[in-house]
């Protein structure tokens, strides 16, 4: 089968300097996502799943490694540079909505259109449109984030990184605000962009994975210990959730 | 990003805020207002004295006598010459650029006829004196050259004379009496109003200053002589002319100082121009420093909102604006605020002149250059103030700005 790889990091490393400390945040992640592959990243809370986040969302830098992301190798980039990727390829979805406030759901899902750069010709109201009724808030489309509920604003916040059709999604903790039903929807929203073909990965708790993942990642103290393609290894799955230690539910939010 | 798109955004932001934008907009409000107001009494103030310096005559040149001062400090002695009638009439045959020469004797006297009496001026001229003064005839005429050389007992009433002697009366025909002497009205002068010092211009009577000198009063002492040129172009060539010409008259050696003084009307009204110009100045100074109040107001609001907006700026950053998109956001949005701010500040400044010249009687003026300048003024005050919180907003960096609560 070939394999058309979405990003790829080598050795990527992260060090946070508080004064004197060191905090080695992440300490040489090699990993690889292929077009169209949908994957939960869990592990316990400090072990380093937002930092690799930020730093795949091109929202932060790596203090070593390579990041390959769309076959381009992305090193020296400007501040400016990370900003028109973010914008281009990226599509990030918060644990807390990160909605403006007074603004409507339409007018939040245009917003990335406006600081689009490619010069490419965009019927910006059209796609945000678009955008909205994918997550099935055609009907939403005039109301401000205090007039949604959590799940709804979640969901304006996945169009809003769905409308510029980004190469990957990424999700830290989308369901973390979400009481369990509203997360099982929202996370078989993820499920069917997925089959519509988009690349997602997302940060989640252990319960919720058997929800939604075909390949799910595990971290602690900032080294992949497990990556696992969930089809072939159902049976491993139902262990390893049983393990208290290394898959604690998240505790940081 | 596109300009239309920034426009967007800011005002989006703008209109999202209405409260933020209202209290963030008033500084400038009253700032703009309060200079627009203090400006329009100035120069109304100083358009009134304009006017008044207008209505002494047209291309006026006086000389009177005595040197004057020169930059107030007097240069030792100071030299006197009188002026003759002599002098007037040799600058009339002589100058080339002079149109119109009159003398003008002066005295105060009472008028007697009509209602009563009236104490006033009379003033001995020449015919030339109702041209170089630009006066009109409200009744009857201006006496004549024939009527001069005769020596006529003829008078011709300021408009104040004419009202207190003879109320809603034309007076031509009529006799009144000045020192004993019976004197007929031949006309009534339109009125002039005050002089910039306060002086009734039209508390006057005019008769040829040769009844004046010989049945009147006796006094043939020349007060100033009057003269005017055809274009005010000619003004500063005629004054050396006269000078040249008096010079020769009264046989003046070289180096010695004049005895007499040359000047236009202008150079008569500078004194008073000049301190209404300061009074503007010193008006829009102090307005000026509202504005800066406001100036300082807008950067207040605007630093506590990149505080207060700092997980907005994050999420901006998250989606891919630049730090250049928020910079420019920011400063957009100041520059409206403070423009929007001007142009009500105008509004009110307008108004406010308006509402205050009705209530006070002062004259304001309120010009199109003082619009543009309250404009562009409040556009920089917008850009100077907006830019340091505009620039710390785009300084920020996106994962910490997000983290921001
Ligand atoms: N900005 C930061 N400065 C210093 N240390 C940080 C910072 N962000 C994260 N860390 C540290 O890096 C480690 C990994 O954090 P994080 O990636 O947030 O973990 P997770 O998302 O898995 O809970 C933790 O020990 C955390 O304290
Ligand atoms: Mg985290």
């Amino acid at each position: 089968m070939e394999h058309d790889i979405v990003m790829r990091t080598q050795g990527l490393t992260k060090v946070y300097t508080m004064g004197k400390t060191e905090v080695h945040a992440l300490q040489g992640i090699d990993l690889t996502i292929d077009r169209g592959e949908m994957i939960a990243i869990v592990g316990a809370s400090g072990s380093g799943k937002s930092t690799l986040m930020n730093i795949i969302g091109c929202l932060d830098y790596p203090t070593s490694g390579t990041y390959y992301l769309d076959g381009v190798h992305l090193e020296n980039l400007s501040r400016n540079e990370l900003a028109d990727i973010r914008n281009s390829k990226i599509g990030f979805v918060f644990q807390g909505f990160n909605l403006l406030s007074r603004t409507t759901a339409l007018e939040n899902v245009e917003l990335p259109l406006l600081y689009d750069r490619s010069k490419r010709k965009i019927a910006i109201r059209k796609t945000a449109e678009e955008a909205l009724e994918r997550v099935g808030l055609g009907d939403r489309m005039d109301h401000e984030p205090n007039e949604l509920s959590g799940g709804q604003q979640q969901r304006v916040a996945i169009a809003r990184a769905l409308v510029t059709n980004p190469s990957i999604l990424l999700a830290d903790e989308p369901t973390g605000n979400l009481d369990s039903k509203t997360s099982v929807e929202v996370l078989t929203l993820f499920q069917e962009l997925h089959s519509q073909g988009m690349t997602v990965l997302l940060i989640t708790h252990e319960s919720d994975v058997a929800h939604c993942t075909q390949r799910i990642i595990e971290l602690r103290d900032g080294k992949i210990i497990h990556d696992k393609h969930i089809q072939q290894e159902m049976a491993d799955m139902t262990t390893s959730t049983e393990a208290p230690a290394s898959l604690d539910p998240d505790l940081d939010s | 990003m596109k300009g239309s798109t920034l426009i967007k955004i800011a005002s989006q932001s703008i209109l999202k805020n209405k409260m933020r934008t209202m209290l963030t907009m008033l500084g400038i409000v009253i700032g703009v207002g309060a200079v627009i107001v203090m400006v329009a009494i100035g120069q109304g103030a100083q358009s009134q004295i304009q006017e008044q310096i207008n209505t002494l005559g047209t291309n006026m040149i006086v000389v009177t006598p005595g040197s004057s001062r020169q930059g107030g400090v007097s240069r030792g002695a100071q030299s006197y010459n009188r002026l003759t009638i002599k002098d007037s009439e040799k600058i009339k045959r002589e100058s080339l650029f002079v149109s119109a020469v009159s003398p003008v004797v002066f005295s105060r006297t009472q008028v007697i006829g009509g209602q009563g009496n009236w104490r006033t001026t009379i003033n001995g001229v020449s015919t030339d004196y109702q041209i170089i003064r630009n006066w009109d005839m409200k009744y009857g005429r201006f006496f004549d050259q024939s009527e001069l050389r005769q020596m006529r007992r003829v008078m011709v009433l300021g408009h104040t004379v004419a009202e207190n002697l003879f109320p809603d009366e034309d007076p031509v025909g009529l006799t009144v009496q000045v020192r004993n002497v019976p004197v007929e009205i031949i006309g009534v002068l339109e009125p002039k109003g005050q002089t910039a010092s306060g002086n009734d211009q039209d508390d006057v009577v005019f008769a040829p200053y040769t009844t004046v000198q010989t049945r009147l009063s006796g006094w043939s002492r020349i007060f100033q002589i009057l003269a005017s040129t055809p274009s005010s172009r000619d003004i500063p060539a005629a004054q050396e002319e006269i000078r040249a010409i008096m010079r020769e008259s009264h046989g003046i050696s070289r180096f010695a100082e004049d005895g007499f003084t040359v000047r236009n009307q202008n150079d008569l009204a500078e004194a008073e121009q000049g301190t209404t110009e300061v009074m503007t100045l010193l008006l829009a100074a102090i307005a000026s420093i509202s504005l800066l109040v406001g100036g300082i107001g807008i950067m207040n609001i605007m630093l506590v909102s990149v505080t207060e907006r700092t997980r907005e700026i994050g999420i901006r950053m998250a989606i891919g604006a630049r730090g250049r998109d928020v910079l420019t956001q920011f400063l957009v949005e100041s520059i409206v605020m403070s423009v929007l701010g001007g142009l009500i500040g105008i509004g009110i400044g307008f108004a406010g002149s308006s509402i205050l010249s009705q209530l006070t009687g002062w004259n304001t003026v309120t010009s199109p250059t003082t619009i543009m300048i309250a404009l562009a003024f409040s556009a920089g005050v917008g850009i100077f103030f907006g830019f340091y919180p505009a620039r710390k907003a785009a300084a920020l960096n996106p994962i910490e700005a997000l983290r921001h609560e």
